[in-house]
């Protein structure tokens, strides 16, 4: 409980930090001023996502190699806060969009890719609750995750592969591309600070999955045991 | 400071999704400590 609070304060002190940063320390960049500081909410939404989904995926094959549970509520627990990841993620994009480009959205290969990449995580989540019997739920999803995953490299590379309307990347994009100092410092800040609280929220939702499972267990027990004493009773009768 | 109110929007909604994930997963585990505790009251007098 102690450690909890303590790293709750942590991730609290840097979520301060790094809005103050973005806001008040990094440098306002030259054509588009103010409105570019949602980049650094904007990217840290990105990478939290794509290190959510790829343990989603690490976890996807480390159950079909296993059958080990854990690895599927691990799974379970990553593809759900990946998908909380994506939604800021599309939420801050439109609102950076609106005044730079002059719309809210458009089906450009970045755009688009990362809408399919959100709904295919959203059908991930949905298949699960269709599927009754625990074992038989955590192989079908395990698969479904891993052909999931497939389109994160295609999210990656769809603006280096295409012209999109959506910016070249300015980080490991090549000749031309690259940060000022301090706008690094800031942007690492905040994507540490959002990591933080994807950890934090993973830690409670693999913890919920891990008791959900007890909770089944159980419930079998309790189960069997009542048709065990009703039969007891029955043949008492006889 | 212009365009502000699109910057304080994307700031709010960022941790906005992220608080209201976290009391919905919270409320949900303590709903569940809740029900293993009742299952267990229920073992325990069996």
């Amino acid at each position: 409980m102690k450690r909890a609070l303590a790293s709750a304060f942590i991730v609290a002190v840097l979520i301060g930090l790094a809005g103050y940063a973005a806001l008040f320390i990094a440098p306002d960049e030259r054509t588009m001023h103010e409105i570019q500081r949602i980049f650094y909410f904007h990217l840290a939404c990105w990478i939290a996502m794509f290190s959510a989904f790829s343990l989603v995926f690490i976890a996807n094959i480390a159950y079909l190699a296993t059958r080990q549970p854990q690895w599927d509520w691990l799974g379970v627990a990553g593809a759900e806060v990946g998908v909380v990841c994506c939604t800021g993620g599309l939420i801050t994009g439109p609102l950076w969009a609106h005044p730079v480009w002059g719309i809210w959205w458009t089906w450009d290969a970045r755009l688009t890719t990362t809408f399919i990449l959100w709904l295919l995580y959203i059908s991930y989540l949905l298949l699960r609750g269709l599927l009754e019997e625990p074992q038989r739920r955590a192989a079908l999803s395990a698969v479904f995750g891993i052909f999931a995953f497939l389109d994160v490299p295609m999210v990656y590379m769809s603006n280096r592969l295409w012209r999109t309307q959506h910016p070249q990347p300015v980080i490991l994009g090549g000749s031309g591309s690259g940060l000022d100092p301090t706008m690094g410092k800031v942007l690492l800040l905040c994507v540490v600070a959002l990591l933080g609280v994807m950890i934090l929220v993973l830690v409670d939702r693999y913890r919920l999955e891990r008791l959900r499972h007890e909770f089944e267990e159980l419930r079998q027990e309790v189960e069997s045991r009542r048709v065990e004493s009703q039969s007891t009773f029955r043949e008492g009768r006889t | 400071m212009k365009n502000f109110d699109n910057l304080f929007a994307a700031w709010m909604a960022v941790w906005a999704v992220f608080f209201l994930y976290e009391i919905f997963v919270s409320s949900r585990l303590a709903r569940l400590r809740k029900d293993l505790d009742r299952l267990k009251e229920q073992l325990r007098q069996k």
